[in-house]
């Protein structure tokens, strides 16, 4: 098992922490209990293994890149990313999960920000007159589709390769061309009083050090009555069979140590962290693959993939 | 503050970079960019950009931009067709008296259903048009026929013959409604550059291009032009979409594209241009085809295998038929020769006595025995129709027009910001009349993937997106393709055995209810 341990070990205790945090701050967290008890299995043994030097780091990249805040980001994360950044737009290379995803993700999202913000979904560029920030954009996978479609969109990444890549492509078609990059992190934003109608963390939480922080500061960006979508992996067997053992051993979809199970987030504690941070889920959707027509879709099966949008509450 | 200075940054360093190139080559910028393209003035202000550019202005053509103007989210695209031929912009004004002409398709249920969906077929309706609602086929044998009705599967009619001319019109006449596409016609194709694939995955090969261009390439035209775009259009200017396709006009214009739309026919350009290989072969067949007057008004497709060659019949309304008879090329100069009179007499004697005997109709009387019904399911009313002969050819209306028949198939429909539509994708042999209709399947297909693709924020040219329309419309095609080529090869022989189990083919399809419907369907382009 050398996948990244090293960086299982502090960001799986904080996470504990804050679940323990949570669990203790809030009696009517069952789901969460129980989910603490099942992640000790995996986050046990991680914490026996030392911490994998640099080059081994570089020596074995990931996909993802990391995408937070000073506070909340990690950097033996980002620095998996940063290795293989030159690949966000190769549709056949170690992105290709996502760009396969992607089009599921965004129609799950156009159609939310459509209801909830009454705008026409039958125009080609719905969000026109949003703003919207997307926490951890990586290559710009999310960011130019939602650009495509009106919005004025704000990329922020922890490495900065990312938003190079991102920028470059981005000024390669002129509907792109409006999106702002900033290598920064949500935190940062937050300190400026930056304020956003949507804010975006997709596949992103699962490689960030501090979920709860992290949940915060995408609150904190968010303006009232706006709206935070997350996506994610669940931490269910099945996520670990297909998401790890599937996509990155047999299939190699992935290279192999992008995920690491004990990060991953369920449901439960994703409804628990957002309601903490005064978001409340509006919907929630499976993002689900079928081998035999070899397409993604949205469904209601959210033990693998899922998405969620919440809205943050006026108080 | 931080955040305005980071978001420019990209352009900021493109921007030095070509201003020290232009201190060193001042003056050169406006003289090489005149010389370059003296015609195109619109170039600099945006107007040759395009989202969609379809290079052929034929029914499919036609039908892509009809089909993207058709709907909420595709008509905010900027589309051109690009045409050379000046007569496909005519108006159809033919009176219903008069002879209609012999090209003609006939066209299935689901196309007219494409063409009710993008507003055409309101004036075809208004104009000429044979509905048929029964087809009969049989081989010169006489051992076998099969003969099927719309009612077998509850329609009205199994399909329409149609003018091509009439068909190319009213959808040019359904986009010049909306007035959404730039039309630009005639103008010839003279080149297609599709970008380099890799060109789109890294970063860090177009930071070193751009450096290396701007150190080595001094005075060059690409820098100058990449110079003049910066200038202009910074900080919101795309001066590196050099992945975008750019369609060359004779004359010098210059469109850039999102996507090229190859709708040029059997022998596209594009798709040579764009690298994109074919299969198929020559039939060693000519089609030859004519407008003919017959005995009487009928609204039955008719079709008779002779081992040269399909002969078929088809309604155009009133007592008037078209002939689309594919034979040997010798035997089809040798009818394009002859007077009108031998030609009527060699048509009769081609429908009904050359090679063999009309088939009998009692050959099939206990299969309409009703014990059979729980094994085959309920019979379609055709099943107890006897074999019916076709109408007597009276006199030749037309001139005869003849042309090579082969099947070629592209083995990719797509490309990075390419796709093939129509007979640029696939021609297949005319002997039930589906090129035309796989055409407009293609063109709905291509429509409804882009649709989907700006639903959700994608690159209309981008492969991946692409990708999707390839691969439905190959489960749609090769299918058809197949079958169409096995019937041409399967009567193509003559050969006792297989002579009767073509026959029993044929009686199998007469008499087996659900395949029968099974099969109707399949031609209906259900």
């Amino acid at each position: 098992m050398w996948r990244m341990r090293g960086n299982a070990i502090s960001s799986s205790s904080l996470w504990r922490q804050s679940l323990r945090y949570l669990s203790s701050t809030s009696s009517a967290s069952v789901p969460s209990c129980s989910h603490q008890v099942v992640s000790d299995g995996p986050s046990t043994s991680s914490r026996n293994e030392t911490p994998p030097s640099t080059a081994g780091v570089l020596a074995s990249p990931s996909q993802k890149p990391n995408k937070k805040y000073r506070g909340s980001i990690n950097d033996v994360e980002t620095a998996k990313f940063a290795a293989i950044a030159d690949t966000w737009w190769d549709h056949h290379g170690p992105f290709k999960p996502l760009h396969a995803i992607n089009p599921v993700r965004l129609s799950f999202i156009r159609s939310a920000l459509c209801h909830h913000f009454r705008k026409d979904a039958s125009s080609a560029t719905p969000l026109d007159g949003l703003t919207i920030v997307d926490v951890g954009c990586g290559g710009g996978l999310a960011c130019e589709p939602l650009a495509r479609m009106g919005a004025q969109v704000l990329g922020v990444d922890a490495v900065e390769k990312n938003i190079k890549v991102a920028s470059v492509h981005a000024m390669k078609d002129p509907s792109t061309s409006t999106i702002q990059y900033r290598c920064t992190t949500a935190e940062q934003l937050v300190h400026e009083n930056q304020e956003f109608d949507v804010v975006l963390a997709l596949e992103v939480i699962e490689h960030v050090a501090d979920h709860m922080e992290f949940c915060k500061s995408l609150a904190s960006l968010t303006k009232k009555n706006g709206m935070v979508i997350i996506s994610t992996i669940n931490r269910s067997i099945s996520a670990y069979g297909l998401a790890i053992v599937g996509a990155e051993y047999v299939l190699g979809w992935l290279p192999k140590g992008t995920h690491d199970w004990s990060k991953f987030v369920t449901p439960e504690e994703l409804a628990l962290l957002m309601k903490r941070t005064s978001l409340s889920i509006e919907e929630m959707a499976g993002v689900v693959f079928n081998p035999l027509t070899q397409k993604w879709s949205l469904s209601d099966d959210t033990s693998v993939n899922y998405i969620a949008s919440s809205v943050r509450r006026v108080i | 503050m931080r955040r305005a200075t980071i978001r420019v940054v990209i352009p900021v360093v493109r921007w030095q970079k070509f201003r020290c190139l232009s201190q060193v080559t001042d003056g050169v910028p406006q003289v090489s960019s005149a010389q370059e393209r003296p015609t195109n003035t619109s170039r600099e202000s945006g107007d040759d950009q395009f989202d969609v550019v379809i290079v052929g202005g034929g029914m499919v053509g036609a039908a892509v931009g009809c089909g993207l103007a058709s709907s909420a989210l595709t008509r905010s695209l900027r589309v051109a067709i690009v045409d050379g031929n000046p007569a496909t912009k005519e108006k159809y004004n033919k009176k219903s008296d008069a002879v209609p002409d012999s090209r003609v398709s006939a066209i299935t249920p689901a196309t007219v259903r494409f063409l009710k969906d993008v507003g055409a077929w309101e004036n075809i309706q208004r104009s000429r048009h044979a509905p048929f609602d029964a087809m009969q086929v049989w081989d010169y044998s006489g051992l076998g026929y099969t003969r099927y009705q719309a009612a077998d599967v509850g329609e009205d009619f199994l399909g329409y013959v149609v003018e091509n001319n009439l068909l190319i019109s009213s959808l040019a006449s359904a986009l010049e409604r909306t007035g959404f596409a730039e039309i630009i016609c005639p103008a010839t194709v003279q080149g297609v550059q599709f970008p380099a694939k890799t060109s789109s995955s890294s970063a860090r090969n177009l930071f070193e291009n751009l450096s290396e261009r701007a150190q080595s390439h001094i005075g060059a035209s690409t820098c100058v032009r990449e110079q003049k775009n910066v200038g202009q259009t910074s900080p919101n200017s795309f001066a590196l979409n050099d992945d975008w396709a750019q369609v060359m006009l004779e004359g010098g214009r210059l469109l850039r594209t999102r996507l090229v739309v190859g709708a040029d026919g059997g022998r596209s350009r594009v798709r040579d241009m764009a690298g994109l290989e074919t299969r198929g072969w020559d039939y060693n067949q000519h089609a030859l085809i004519c407008t003919v007057r017959v005995g009487y008004h009928h609204s039955t497709a008719w079709q008779r295998f002779l081992p040269t060659g399909p002969l078929a019949l088809l309604p155009v309304g009133e007592d008037m038929s078209n002939i689309v008879w594919s034979t040997t090329p010798e035997k089809a100069k040798e009818l394009k020769a002859m007077s009108k009179e031998d030609f009527v007499t060699a048509v009769n004697r081609a429908l009904t006595e050359d090679f063999g005997p009309l088939p009998s109709s009692r050959m099939g009387g206990p299969f309409n025995s009703k014990w059979l019904t729980p094994l085959f399911g309920e019979m379609p009313p055709s099943v107890s129709e006897p074999f019916i002969a076709p109408p007597p050819v009276t006199a030749c209306l037309s001139d005869r027009l003849s042309f090579p028949l082969s099947l070629r198939h592209a083995t990719k429909y797509v490309s990075n910001r390419v796709a093939l539509v129509g007979d640029a994708a696939h021609t297949v042999h005319p002997l039930a009349g589906q090129g035309v209709n796989l055409g407009f399947g293609d063109a709905a297909t291509l429509v409804e993937t882009l649709r989907e693709g700006i639903k959700t924020g994608q690159d209309i040219g981008e492969l991946a997106l692409l990708e999707k329309y390839e691969k439905e419309r190959l489960w749609a095609n090769l299918p058809m393709m197949a079958v169409l080529d096995g019937f041409q090869r399967v009567f193509g022989t003559d050969f006792p055995l297989l002579n009767i189990a073509r026959a029993g083919g044929f009686n199998a399809v007469q008499y087996i209810g659900p395949l029968k419907k099974r099969i109707i369907s399949f031609a209906m382009g259900s």
